[in-house]
């Protein structure tokens, strides 16, 4: 196949070719990039909460009077540890995925003189770590005499606690943090335990790296922590046990009003944190679907009519000794050439694209491997477009070159 | 003239219907995606209350320690109970009103309702009259009954229909907390959007059911939900939420002349300053005085996919249009010889060019009615969404004016090209060819 003739007969058509090629090319920039914005929603859907999800349910109740709050503890532990089913309850302040966030910023400076990072911490009895389910790497696990009262609302004065690898990189980067101290507010807190993963409630939006930036605090709860619970039992039970569970406080604890918003199993509570990511994926696809779409039928149009337009042309061929499969390769290395032009133009405009992505969203640099998928796709695409009008043509015969247009 | 055109256009069209379809439909998809798009960025991004908007302001300054001070940084979006109060009670706007949200359980009399969690605005005596607050039955409070910690309540319509059936409820007792409240007012349609003055409880579709005073709150330790900033070392007790150095309240004043802003503005700097040197905030003055408007955008609360989504159906209606184009160049050019004989029996290339744009607008119109049929069904979707906005994700008229507009105009513009290249045949040779 020669390119010399079909570059002859494009440079003919230019505005036609040019505007095929442009719109080859927008295709590209945006196919890229939302692959790229999916992909990362993906990754981001995908993290490791570090809990045991499938066995775990979360309780919220409000509406208790604050000099009751350790009654209604011991009332709705045993409660709820009563029901058929629940293995374990416990007190614990929030779960992953929970809309109940409580982040501080906590400094490895003693005069406090700068914040460091933002964590999230999780306080919680002896019986909610237990259930929690995670997974230690280094140092120890909490013993009786550090689960100790809070003070002021907040935290207990002196705390000693587990942090997750990625914070104790963060404040550590290479040191060993067992034993380090941090402070928050002018509460202390020394590191006893290291913990490989626990993911912050609302891990999105904070920046990236920052999704297992978590403390857990062992505290007696008394009356300064109240109203939130984790409940743990077989995954094949535990909807059905939180179910009942739901039914039960009113019974349990009949001053409280139930928090259906904030409450509901791990796993449920995950899927509504990312419905929106969810519903962004299926926008995405949708738009992406769209964009394939007008574009083979773009292709299909402008074929079509120089397929028309050239029928003579091409029965001036057929006659002097060009087969079927000659008028169709014309017509698909045609193709080839126009989209691998629209691919050239795309290429800068999808990196320009993410450039500005990169300003407004927390994306990184644009993988070449996006650019690649894509001009694959495109050309395919191409090829698919092309295919009817490219076949119509080969089947032109070559008594059409007698007769005039 | 016209008319004829108009014909001339719709022959031209239905005579190759699968080459018109795809044009039609191309504008359809692009005009769709784009206009579903856009009406939702139109509703969020909305003037919540148009007529007053203009004259409210949120006032912010700075009490914070110079832990991680740096120049321009921003003020905190709230303020602290001792700085609320004191703005408050100094009256120096026409109206203000200092608000936080919360969630305050509901224990009704009725035995058919269970008890739950209300939505809660706990708030000051101008919070009605400065927004315009409309009433059903009933009226606000006044200043005596912030400074008495009154138990009275005003409740939603909505909770009026829940409890009361619709009726009157003026007068009637309501449970909240453990506590007996007597209702003094039943609000009317009330349902800014964005939910302005109080925005962690969501910054649409966020009604409460009961408004409080304030002070009555605080006595009552009801809890306060949104978020509390706090610096130094007092960490932010929820009990003690009066003297910790944390920020929590919205305050919100009504300015109605430049000059009475370029005072409140002063009066900000000049407690800051004051406050500055007696020691409490170590800071110098920082404050800033947005109007409505102008602190929507400073929050963004236009959520950052609904952009992204707006740019995205952008960049797939210039490739929907760039394909209008070349398919119109298709077209146009295909009926060489037709023009030609138009022109050889004296038509002017103006009227050529004419006649060929009317063409495009009309597939234009065309496409714009299907788009606005797709826009339609785009934001039926977009309601089948969780996002807290997807409610109000409706078409208007100026929408839908806007999307025949942008359709017609964008097919107009696509045809530009097509219809210059067309109208420039050289009839003597399309002739002799034939």
């Amino acid at each position: 196949m020669q390119i010399g003739p079909i570059l002859t007969a494009l440079r003919r058509h230019r505005v036609a070719t040019f505007l095929i090629a442009l719109e080859i090319a927008l295709a590209c920039a945006v196919l890229c990039n939302a692959c790229f914005l999916i992909v990362n929603r993906i990754e981001s859907m995908r993290i490791t909460s570090g809990v045991d999800e499938k066995a775990l349910a979360y309780i919220a109740v409000d509406g208790y009077a604050p000099e009751h709050a350790g009654d209604l503890n011991a009332r709705m532990v045993a409660g709820l540890s009563a029901l058929p089913g629940v293995k374990a309850a416990g007190v614990l302040n929030t779960v992953p995925f929970s809309p109940r966030q409580f982040i501080n910023g906590v400094t490895t400076d003693p005069a406090g003189q700068h914040y460091d990072h933002i964590a999230n911490m999780y306080n919680g009895d002896a019986a909610s770590l237990r259930m929690l389910g995670v997974r230690l790497l280094a140092g120890r696990m909490p013993t009786q005499d550090d689960y100790r009262p809070i003070e002021n609302n907040f935290e207990p004065k002196e705390s000693m606690v587990l942090v997750t690898r990625s914070l104790a990189d963060a404040l550590w980067s290479r040191e060993d943090p067992l034993g380090k101290e941090f402070w928050c507010v002018g509460f202390h807190f020394r590191v006893i335990g290291i913990i490989d993963h626990l993911a912050i409630p609302q891990p999105e939006g904070r920046g990236a790296g920052t999704e297992e930036f978590s403390v857990f605090v062992p505290v007696k709860p008394e009356n300064q922590l109240a109203g939130t619970y984790v409940i743990q039992a077989a995954p094949q039970d535990l909807p059905r046990v939180f179910r009942e569970a739901v039914l039960a406080i009113p019974r349990i604890a009949p001053e409280v009003v139930f928090d259906h918003e904030d409450s509901g199993l791990v796993s449920d509570l995950r899927e509504r944190y990312f419905r929106s990511d969810r519903s962004m994926i299926g926008i995405l696809s949708g738009v992406i679907l769209a964009l394939m779409l007008v574009t083979a039928l773009g292709i299909v149009g402008l074929a079509s009519f120089w397929v028309q337009q050239r029928r003579r042309q091409i029965g001036i061929r057929r006659a002097i000794g060009a087969t079927r499969a000659d008028i169709l390769r014309y017509f698909q290395t045609e193709n080839f050439l126009i989209v691998t032009l629209g691919i050239l133009i795309g290429v800068l405009l999808a990196y320009a694209l993410n450039i500005v992505l990169m300003k407004v969203y927390e994306v990184t640099h644009l993988p070449v491997a996006y650019l690649l998928a894509s001009a694959m796709v495109l050309w395919a695409l191409g090829q698919l477009a092309v295919l009817g009008p490219a076949l119509r043509a080969a089947a032109v015969p070559p008594v059409v070159a007698t007769r005039s247009a | 003239m016209f008319a004829y055109y108009f014909d001339l256009a719709f022959r031209s069209l239905k005579r190759n219907k699968a080459l018109t379809a795809l044009m039609v439909l191309a504008i359809a998809l692009g005009i769709g995606a784009c206009m579903t798009t856009l009406t939702v960025l139109h509703v969020l991004s909305g003037d919540p209350l148009p007529q007053r908007s203009g004259s409210l302001y949120y006032p912010q300054i700075d009490p914070r320690d110079m832990v991680d001070y740096g120049p321009n940084v921003e003020p905190p979006e709230q303020l602290s109970w001792v700085d609320g109060m004191y703005l408050l009670h100094a009256k120096r706007a026409a109206r203000q009103a200092l608000m936080t949200g919360g969630m305050v359980p509901l224990q009704p009399t009725q035995s058919t309702v269970d008890p739950f969690q209300a939505v809660a605005l706990y708030t000051s005596s101008d919070f009605f009259p400065m927004f315009g607050v409309p009433f059903k039955y009933g009226t606000g409070w006044v200043d005596t009954e912030d400074e008495g910690k009154a138990r009275v309540a005003v409740i939603s319509a909505s909770l009026n229909d829940k409890l009361f059936g619709g009726k009157n409820s003026v007068g009637q007792v309501l449970r909240l907390q453990e506590t007996a409240f007597r209702i003094i007012g039943v609000l009317g349609d009330w349902h800014p959007n964005p939910h302005f003055y109080e925005w962690y409880m969501g910054s649409y579709a966020s009604d409460e059911d009961v408004y409080l005073p304030l002070t009555t709150a605080r006595d009552l330790k009801m809890e306060h939900d949104g978020s509390t900033d706090c610096w130094g070392n007092s960490g932010g007790d929820p009990e003690h939420l009066e003297t910790v150095n944390c920020t929590w309240l919205q305050f919100w004043v009504q300015l109605d002349t430049p000059a009475s802003v370029a005072d409140y503005k002063s009066f900000l700097e000049h407690y800051s300053q004051d406050q500055h040197t007696a020691g409490r905030f170590l800071r110098p003055p920082n404050v800033r005085l947005r109007n409505l408007m102008q602190w929507l955008d400073y929050l963004q609360v236009v959520p950052s996919d609904t952009r992204l989504q707006m740019w995205l159906s952008l960049g797939f209606l210039a490739v929907c249009l760039i394909n209008t184009v070349g398919l119109m160049l298709a077209k146009f050019m295909r009926r060489a010889s037709e023009l030609s004989v138009r022109r050889a029996l004296g038509a002017s290339q103006r009227a050529l060019f004419g006649q060929l744009l009317i063409e495009s607008g009309v597939v234009g119109l065309l496409g714009g009615l299907g788009g606005l049929l797709l826009a339609l069904f785009g934001l039926w979707l977009v309601r089948q969404q969780p996002a807290d906005y997807a409610e109000l994700a409706r078409m208007d008229i100026a929408m839908l004016l806007t999307t025949l507009i942008i359709a017609v105009g964008a097919s107009l513009i696509a045809g530009l090209l097509p219809a210059w290249r067309a109208c420039h045949v050289a009839p003597a040779l399309q002739l002799k060819g034939n």
